[in-house]
Formats: C-alpha cells, structure tokens, sequence
C-alpha cells in the first residue's frame, strides 16, 4: 500500500454534488478517495501535492473512443491511447466496438480489457456491438457481454438501420436495463456522401451528407425507445433539427440522451475548405447555424455528454482524394481545451461543462468514478484554467497525429492526471 | 508570333503554375487563355501545325478515367507544341495494383516531367496530387468538381461566335449535379458577366445551386426562353434506370432537346455539347448535325487550340524557360 496522498490547495470542481470551493482538499488513500472538500485536513504522513489553487475535477471519462486494437494497431494502440488521454486529463476511455474482429464475443471483450489493464496507463472500458459483425441484423450476445464487462452496446459508425433489429435490440436491452447507443445517420441517405449538403459540398464536387439523414434516424430510434422503455443514447449528434428533437423527447419522458463531439462545436463545414481530409469526419461537420444550435443544446443541459469521438487515422488513411479518405480526429488531446472554449465563451458554466465528461457518463455507463466522493476512484485531472497556449500537432502523443486544430490558440491545459492514485501525466515534468 | 514581354514590363498575365480550375482566374486571365487561343486556331488549320514551344519538354497525360477526346486533345496540343507526350491510364498500372494517388505523383514526379495533365474519378484529386509534384498541372476533370479546358474551349466557341460573353443568356441543362462540365462553366461565364441558367429535373439539380450564381428551371420551355446559348450536359446511362430520372423516354420527353424546345430560345441560339452525345436522350439528332445551329463540331476544334494557350501560357513559369530557344 502507497502512502496516502494529499492534494491540498485546490478549485475543488465536484460536478456530482455542485461543490466548487477554493482552498480545497482531497485525501487519497489507497489509490481511493478517502476525503474531499474545504475543510479536509491532510493525514500526517501523507505526501502533499499543491495545487497552487489550479482546479482538481474528477478526471474525464471519454464516452466514444477507437482505441485501435485489435485489428488497427496501426492507427493506435492502446498503450498510445493511453498516453494521450493522460496527456489529455482522460481518466477512463470508452471503447468502441468496430475493431477487427469486431467486439461482438465475450471472450474478446475480456482479452481486451486485461490487455488494456497491462499496456494503457488510464481505465479502458469497451462498449460492445449490437449486432454480430456491426452487420445490422442479428443481435449479439448482449446480456454474456454484459456480464464480459460491456458497459453499453453500439454498431460504432455504423447505424443500425433496420427498424425491426433496432426494436428487438432495444426492448431485449430493457431485461438488463442496458444502453443502447446509436451512430444516429440513416445510411441510406448518407451513402457515398462525404461532407454535409450544401453550397459548400456543391462547389468541390462533393457528394453531400444531408441535415436530415441525422433526425430522421434519431426521431425513428426515440419512437422506439418510447414504445420499448428502453435507455436510448445518440453517440454523437451535428444538427440543430436533431438536439431540438431530442429536447422535445426528453420533455415528454423518453429515458433517452445524447452526446456531441468536440470538433462539432468547434468547428464548421467550411473547415474543409479545400478539401483538407483532417476535417472529414462522420457524421460530417455542419453549417454554421448547427453548430450555433449544438452550442445551445450544450448550453440549455439537452447534450448530456461530450466526447472526443477519437478516431486515429495514419497518413496513409488521409493523404487521400477527400471522396475516399477516411473519416476521424484523433480527439483526446484536443477534448478538454475545445470544452473549455464554452466557458470562456460564457455558453456554459465550468461544473455543467465538467458534469457532460465526468458524472454524466459515469452515471450512464455505471462506472464508479467521475465524481469526488468519498470511497470513489482516485481518477483525477489538476487543469490551469485560463493559460493561453496553441495546440500542436507535434505535441499530440497519440499514434496517429489527424488533427484539423494544429495551431489553434485555446485556453486551459492539463497540469496532471491521476488514475487510482498514481500520477499518469505530469505537465512539469513532461515539459522538463 | 511575338515572344511573351518581359516579366519587369507589364504584370504577369497569368501568374499560375498549375491550371486546377476556373475558380481563382480572373477575367483578365481568362480573356488572356482566350486571345492566345485564337492563335493556335490559325495554327492549327495550317499545314504545317507545329511549332517548337515545348521543344524538349514532358508531358504526360495521366488519366485515372477513360476519355477518348480530351486526352486526344491534350496529346494533340504537346504533340503541335513540340513536346515529348506519354499517356499514362490507370488500365494496366501500377495504380490498378494498389498504389496510391500520392505514391503515383512522387513516381512521376522523379521522372522530370514538365506538364502533367490529370483526370481523376474523385473530386479534389488533381490539386492533392499538384502539391506532390513540382511540374506544372493541368486538371483534364477530377470527380464532379471541374473540368477548366472544356469550360475555356466553350468560352472561345461562344466568343467566336457572338463576338462575345458578356451579357449573353446561357442555360445549362442536363445532370448538373454530378457535371464538373457545369461548374466549370458557371464560374467562367459569371466571371465573364454572362447570366447563366441551370436547367435539370430538381434530382439532378446541387443543392444551393442558387448560391452558385445561376437561376434554377425545371422547366425546359421556360429555362431556354430568351436565351443565346443553350449548353447540353451528358446524362450517363446508369443513373436514368430509376435512380435519378425514372426512364430515357421520360428523361428525353422533359429534358430532350427537340426542335420544339428549342424554338423557345432566341431565333440565333447556338446549341452546344462537351460530348460524348448521347442522341436521342439529352440531343435529338436533327439538332446535333445542324451546324448552322449545333457547335458541337467547332467546340472539338477549339479544344485543341485552348490546350495549346494553356501549355503556353503555363510553359512561361516552368523552370528553365529560355524564350530565345523556342522559336525555330
């Protein structure tokens, strides 16, 4: 057993309980939280951390991830991955399901997560497919997966298309109370697109996705989980017409929720200006006006979750033509100072912002971290605020380097992550 | 022919390495390729058409898609120029045999060519490909984005013909959605101050084609009243089985043009196609073999000559150019 640990002089940020207090500390005992808060008095003997008054957040808890392995081990790895969420103040990644095979069999689920146990130095947590092969038509094992350790189920990138799958898939999750996450774009609407429809699209030549392959799918699916009772999760939503439908969905009692992807409020279509493949990604990035609305939908609690939706793509996936390019950011590096342009914009207050990262999908995937209480993980991140600095490319740890935010000045960097009590990432020391 | 002016004299009338689009020209850069053009017109009805421009030169077509008459052209156009021509299609290559886009530029590229000409199925390929290399590109067509030639040759058959483009009324009609033919030609003929007109069913029409500066018909008779051009684009086969358009007969009964039709345009309207035609679905043959009417046959002409102004205009900038040796 370590010897216990103190982080004293912190901006104590507890999303889960609404505690944000200067001068705070949290008590750290084997690799546990033992205490939190103002009035907490460090053990004698324990080793002190000060935290100069930066803020201390339970650390991230990154909901849609491609972690590489197995299958794609060029792209990423998850020890790669492992050290760019460090590098990002992500404390457990969420897994995604379109490896190669797919996880869609217990037993590759378990190798999974004790692989991940050895080689990734934060949680790994994996989500599993829907239906065998993410080929839409027969479920998998979904209850023995479950049990494997699946802390929900998706298709990926890919939709579940058919209504009927969809229901069976929802109503047999109802037995287990599982979630149920959907890349909501109806395929057939999307196929062959490249970036969204639009003048933007019209102009390079470029088959367009359109605004409302995404609510079309999204309303389909919430009729579902309402006639189901089923617990609904829309991965990753772009446009404006979709959060405003899960809104009213909400307002009438669906068990129903949604996340956003950073680079979808960060950025626009016209992002891919000349055809720069960094910025293709699924679903695509939207008009303006859906970004504005997707800001709204962050700001007004409709968006329960943000992810990095971290997909690592090599060179050879994007030195493409941009119809045939791969889609993908590589996130995690990126997720927490894109969040923090919310609240420096004024959109969001810091504890919503942190509770869409940390509480929110914590509670969503029955995971015991993303809040600081007592007999909680030691999961945390030590972030300055509002220090200036540009992203770079160069700086990004993971294998893959597809970033469209090389140069962007933001505000708010990771000075440590904690997981289980062991330092992961230390700025200082990483800048030394 | 007068040797270019030079450089220090009078600003750079036309300061690209690469011809990837219309988009980025301007009307003085335009008129420029124009006026050149006409040059090589007289040239090429001569008996003797060759010059010796590009004595010495490379100029490999590379074309990832079949084409029989632009790469003619091109092939024609070095060949008049004095320049060395190889043609590369993707049948039989390396690319069929997995080779990427990237690897392909980088391979030729170490073999000095001067002049690449690229066609490409995938919109945006030739100018990914243009910043690997560092001759100079010309874009023969990538995916549905532009084709720049056949939007210059179709500019020189109009001014040939009306004396002018400003001011004209040019419709546009057939699969504009999927037709870098279209692009290409609404951007040169907005540049030019022609008002031009798109003429499709609403399947075959991009969405915010507004924003593109054109009016948008789905009417035929109304698209074509009044105006000076009317522009044919060709529908391929696989998309009117049900997919975009619900059947040839369908198709050629709205969207065919017919005498009929096109009594709705201005008495001298001349009709144009970038072939190939496909008679009796986007052309009725009456129309096509008139050439008081048709200028399908002088735009084949004209895109011989506009290559030759484009490699000329081109071979100013590429590295090593000596004026004094080229002329024989």
């Amino acid at each position: 057993m370590s010897a216990p640990l103190a982080f004293i002089n912190a901006r104590l940020l507890d999303p889960a309980t609404g505690l944000d207090t200067e001068g705070g500390t949290v008590l750290v005992v084997d690799g546990k939280i033992a205490a939190a808060g103002a009035d907490v008095r460090p053990d004698k003997g324990a080793t002190t951390i000060d935290c100069r008054g930066h803020c201390l957040a339970p650390g991230l808890v990154d909901m849609r991830v491609f972690l590489g392995e197995p299958g794609f081990e060029e792209k990423e790895t998850l020890a790669s991955a492992g050290r760019a969420a460090a590098a990002g103040g992500i404390t457990t990644l969420v897994g995604q399901p379109q490896t190669d095979p797919v996880m869609d069999e217990p037993a590759l689920l378990s190798f999974i997560m004790r692989r991940a146990f050895d080689t990734c130095a934060v949680n790994v947590v994996s989500m599993a497919a829907i239906t065998k092969g993410l080929e839409g038509k027969e479920m998998t094992e979904m209850g023995l997966l479950a049990e494997a350790g699946a802390v929900a189920f998706t298709d990926g990138v890919k939709a579940v298309a058919d209504a009927q799958v969809m229901r069976r898939a929802l109503s047999y999750a109802t037995g287990w109370n599982l979630l149920v996450v959907q890349h909501a774009e109806e395929p057939s609407l999307a196929r062959g697109g490249a970036m969204n429809e639009g003048e933007v699209a019209s102009r390079l030549g470029l088959k367009g996705i359109p605004a409302v392959a995404e609510v079309m799918l999204l309303e389909r699916d919430l009729r579902l989980a309402e006639l189901t009772g089923a617990r609904y999760h829309a991965a990753c939503l772009s446009t404006g017409e979709a959060v405003a439908a899960m809104r009213r969905a909400k307002d009438r009692g669906v068990r129903a929720t949604c996340g956003v992807a950073a680079h979808h409020f960060a950025l626009n279509e016209n992002e891919v200006g000349e055809y720069r493949t960094f910025a293709k990604v699924t679903p695509p990035l939207r008009s303006e006006e859906d970004r504005a609305a997707v800001v709204a939908a962050i700001a007004d609690g409709t968006v329960d979750v943000i992810v990095s939706d971290h997909s690592p793509q090599d060179q050879e996936s994007k030195r493409q033509p941009f119809p045939t390019a791969e889609p993908g950011i590589a996130g995690l590096q990126t997720l927490l100072p894109l969040a923090l342009e919310l609240v420096h914009g004024k959109h969001v207050r810091l504890l919503d912002l942190l509770a869409k990262m940390t509480i929110n999908p914590a509670r969503m995937l029955g995971l015991p971290s993303g809040r600081l209480a007592k007999g909680a993980p030691a999961d945390l991140v030590l972030f300055d605020l509002d220090v200036p600095w540009r992203i770079s490319e160069a700086g990004l740890r993971s294998k893959s380097k597809n970033t469209p935010f090389d140069g962007r000045p933001v505000q708010g960097r990771v000075l440590r992550t904690v997981v289980g009590g062991e330092t992961v990432f230390d700025f200082a020391a990483g800048a030394a | 022919m007068k040797p270019p002016a030079p450089a220090a004299a009078s600003p750079d009338p036309f300061p690209h390495r690469d011809l990837l689009g219309i988009e980025g020209l301007t009307a003085e850069q335009i008129a420029y390729l124009l006026d050149k053009s006409e040059s090589y017109v007289a040239q090429n009805r001569k008996v003797d058409k060759r010059s010796a421009l590009m004595r010495g030169r490379t100029l490999i077509n590379l074309f990832f898609e079949s084409s029989t008459r632009t790469r003619t052209s091109f092939e024609l156009a070095g060949k008049r120029l004095g320049a060395d021509v190889i043609n590369m299609s993707a049948e039989g290559s390396s690319i069929k045999k997995g080779e990427t886009l990237i690897d392909t530029a980088m391979t030729l590229n170490a073999m000095h060519p001067d002049v690449l000409v690229v066609r490409h199925q995938e919109s945006g390929a030739v100018a990914l490909l243009s910043r690997k290399v560092s001759c100079a590109v010309i874009n023969a067509g990538d995916g549905s984005h532009e084709h720049p030639t056949q939007a210059l040759l179709d500019a020189l058959t109009i001014r040939r013909r009306k004396g002018r483009i400003a001011g004209l009324v040019v419709a546009i009609c057939g699969d504009i959605l999927h037709s870098r033919v279209a692009r290409s030609n609404i951007q040169l003929l907005n540049i030019m101050g022609a008002r031009v007109r798109v003429v499709a069913p609403p399947t075959l029409i991009p969405s915010g084609a507004a924003q593109l500066g054109v009016e948008v018909f789905h009417d035929m008779r109304k698209g074509l009243a009044g105006c000076d051009i009317v522009m044919m684009l060709r529908l391929q086969s696989e998309r009117m089985q049900g997919s975009y358009v619900p059947s040839i007969s369908e198709y050629f009964h709205f969207f065919g043009l017919d005498i009929e039709k096109l009594g709705h345009a201005k008495p001298d309207a001349m009709v144009m196609h970038p072939g190939p035609m496909n008679r009796g679905v986007e052309i009725d043959t009456e129309i096509a073999d008139d050439i008081s009417r048709s200028a399908i046959a002088e735009q084949v002409e004209m895109g011989v000559a506009v290559r030759m102004a484009v490699l000329d205009a081109l071979s100013a900038r590429l590295p090593n150019f000596a004026p004094a040796d080229t002329r024989t």
